[in-house]
């Protein structure tokens, strides 16, 4: 992969080069679904390699290149491929203005889609994992794309980033599913990625319409609730979850009314995955009746 | 030679947007990316060549017209809010760089982004500006004592004060040049002829060439370059803009002699006509050439800032463009301090990275 691969992951084309083999063969393992491209043009132009001097030799590490240009510190060689997940979706985060971005997992059925802003650790992932191998279609777990004019919701299907005890219980959960090899004593602990279901990644090119806004909340032994969330608490929940939604004005809070107009809106406590699940289905069959 | 990268034969002539292949706009958007330029280029396709814009570039130069958008409302907003803290203590509003290209609605302010907003002030009255600032929200970011005096004593500006609810900088000067520099433009001089801008009241922005020349004096004395080509963008807008004005050329040239800035603007006028195109008279040039540095020097800056004035992409990087961007780092500490000052700066600057504090 040292000349660049261009591969299309929703609205964007990537251009990825990089000599680092672990690199290499994660990528063929989980983006083996996704539309080749040819050059010369690319959206984002990143590149994984070794840092220059003397370190190499000590301690192996990995840099993340974007166009040119490091933005963030090297980290341990066997972290490069995290590190390209990381990385490109901070290019998006921070280079696509178009849209706007919220950080938040977001899945679709029946043509709705569910919005799932929430903190690191709440168990968003998790959840997003379980739902698209249980009749929900991924849209990105970890960038909401929406589109201004409509407020539609662009998919932008990558792997799903799973960390610490959620591997194991999403490898148990979801057996058939491929994962990447689990990297420890990263920033954010133990992660390993899942690659995005083939279904969503063929259909990355239709939108979706909001249809739910549920901040979600893993609580080992908790009973299952769903509290409806008034749509101004969660505009601005939402909004403290945006990358970008300060940078943008006017434009950014147009965008998100249309989507809190548009979604009904609750707080989400689970422990089961199951019942998560099929709390899920039953919003979705009591949209279809309405 | 080299073929100039795009970006700068598209500021050069933007009409050549309507012959660039897939691979001239996917390095277009890279370049102009690196240089904090897509909204100007943007504009200028917008208005040379709309129906030839690459329908892959289009998003990026609507999100970044978005942004920009936003960044002159928040100016605006903060152009309004220090105006009122300054008139509580009776003093005018002057602004520097971008916030006063927006004030006087120059093309220079056309998709610019902004970092801070610089405003001058005279000497004798800048701790009064400090103090109305402070009662309005504003308190400077700069918390070692060291950081303070270099600031206080050495720099033309007090430490940044940044808003404590909106985050916003103003960096409050009271010259355009440290005062260590061995350049001393006189600050009065400036501000006596600033000028008011009509629907503005108590608002002021430098006379157009001052403003010209303050553009001119920063670039040629920045250490940092990797927005150069954006600065020298301005540079050259704002000589097309005031080029008509009666008398503009020769004031311009009077004026950095009166200002001790002959050479700076001598590099404003050599740069932004050899990599911009922009139509300075030939008289002008001519006379200019009286500011020009002895020829061995003229040749390796031309060498240099040929170099570190191109976007700092690795299209543009010939294998020497780092380098030059490290001289010209040094030359520029060395321009604003003596030696011995400089010593001593460095000489801090490296205890402290060796106790690991920076």
């Amino acid at each position: 992969m040292a000349d660049g691969v261009y591969f299309r992951t929703g609205t964007f084309i990537a251009c990825l080069r990089t000599r680092i083999e672990r690199v290499a063969a994660s990528f063929s393992l989980l983006y083996s679904d996704y539309p080749l491209q040819d050059g010369p043009y690319a959206d984002f132009h990143v590149e994984l390699a070794p840092p220059r001097g003397l370190r190499r030799w000590l301690r192996p590490q990995v840099d993340f290149i974007a166009d040119g240009h490091a933005p963030f510190a090297a980290l341990p060689a066997d972290q490069a491929f995290p590190m390209f997940e990381w990385g490109l979706n901070w290019c998006v985060s921070s280079q696509a203005q178009h849209y706007l971005i919220i950080h938040a997992a977001v899945v679709e059925k029946n043509g709705r889609a569910a919005i799932l802003p929430a903190p690191p650790g709440s168990g968003k992932s998790t959840l997003c994992a379980a739902l698209i191998h249980h009749g929900w279609r991924l849209l990105s777990d970890e960038l909401t794309l929406i589109r201004r004019d409509d407020a539609a919701l662009i998919p932008l299907p990558r792997p799903v980033s799973l960390k610490n005890a959620s591997i194991d219980v999403i490898k148990r959960y979801v057996p058939h599913a491929t994962f990447s090899p689990s990297v420890t004593d990263t920033v954010k602990g133990t992660v390993a990625q899942m690659k995005a279901p083939a279904n969503s990644i063929e259909r990355a090119d239709q939108a979706a319409a909001p249809g739910w806004i549920v901040f979600p909340r893993y609580e080992a032994n908790a009973t299952l609730a769903l509290t409806p969330v008034p749509r101004s608490r969660a505009f601005m929940r939402v909004a403290d979850n945006a990358f970008n939604y300060t940078r943008l004005g006017a434009a950014g809070f147009e965008a998100l009314k249309g989507v809190v107009a548009h979604s009904d809106c609750y707080d989400f406590r689970y422990s089961v995955l199951d019942e998560a699940v099929a709390a899920f289905d039953r919003l979705a069959s009591q949209a279809g009746n309405r | 030679m080299k073929a100039a990268p795009v970006l700068v034969r598209v500021l050069r002539d933007p009409e050549c947007l309507r012959r660039l292949s897939l691979a001239d706009w996917d390095l277009l958007l890279r370049q102009a990316r690196a240089t904090q330029l897509i909204a100007r280029v943007a504009l200028l396709a917008q208005h040379h060549a709309p129906d030839a814009i690459a329908p892959q570039v289009a998003p990026h130069f609507e999100g970044a017209l978005l942004v920009a958008q936003r960044h002159r409302e928040a100016v605006e907003w903060e152009i309004a809010q220090i105006g009122q803290a300054l008139d509580s203590v009776g003093l005018p509003l002057i602004l520097l760089k971008g916030a006063a290209y927006v004030a006087a609605e120059a093309p220079a302010a056309r998709g610019r982004s902004f970092a801070d907003i610089d405003i001058l002030v005279p000497r004798a009255r800048i701790n009064q500006a400090e103090a109305a600032l402070m009662l309005h929200g504003w308190a400077t970011s700069h918390h070692s004592a060291y950081d303070d005096r270099y600031y206080r004593a050495w720099m033309h500006e007090l430490p940044p004060m940044q808003h404590g609810r909106r985050m916003t900088v103003v960096d409050v000067h009271h010259a355009i040049l440290p005062t260590t520099a061995s350049s001393k433009p006189d600050s009065a001089k400036l501000i006596a002829a600033a000028r008011a801008l009509p629907g503005r009241p108590g608002v002021l922005v430098l006379a157009q060439v001052d403003m010209v020349i303050h553009s001119a004096c920063h670039l040629f004395h920045e250490e940092e370059l990797e927005k150069g080509l954006r600065d020298l963008s301005d540079l050259d807008l704002l000589l097309r803009e005031f080029a008509a004005l009666p008398g503009f050329w020769s004031d311009l040239l009077a004026r950095a002699s009166e200002l001790d800035l002959e050479r700076p603007v001598f590099y404003a006028l050599r740069f932004s006509t050899q990599l911009l195109g922009t139509p300075v008279p030939p008289a002008t040039l001519q006379a200019a050439a009286r500011f020009a540095p002895p020829a061995p020097t003229r040749r390796l800056m031309d060498a240099l800032y040929g170099r570190a004035l191109l976007p700092q992409h690795p299209s543009c990087d010939d294998g020497l463009a780092a380098l030059a961007r490290r001289l010209l780092f040094v030359r520029a500490h060395w321009l604003r301090m003596p030696p011995g000052l400089l010593a001593r700066h460095l000489a801090h600057k490296a205890a402290l990275a060796v106790r690991g504090e920076e």
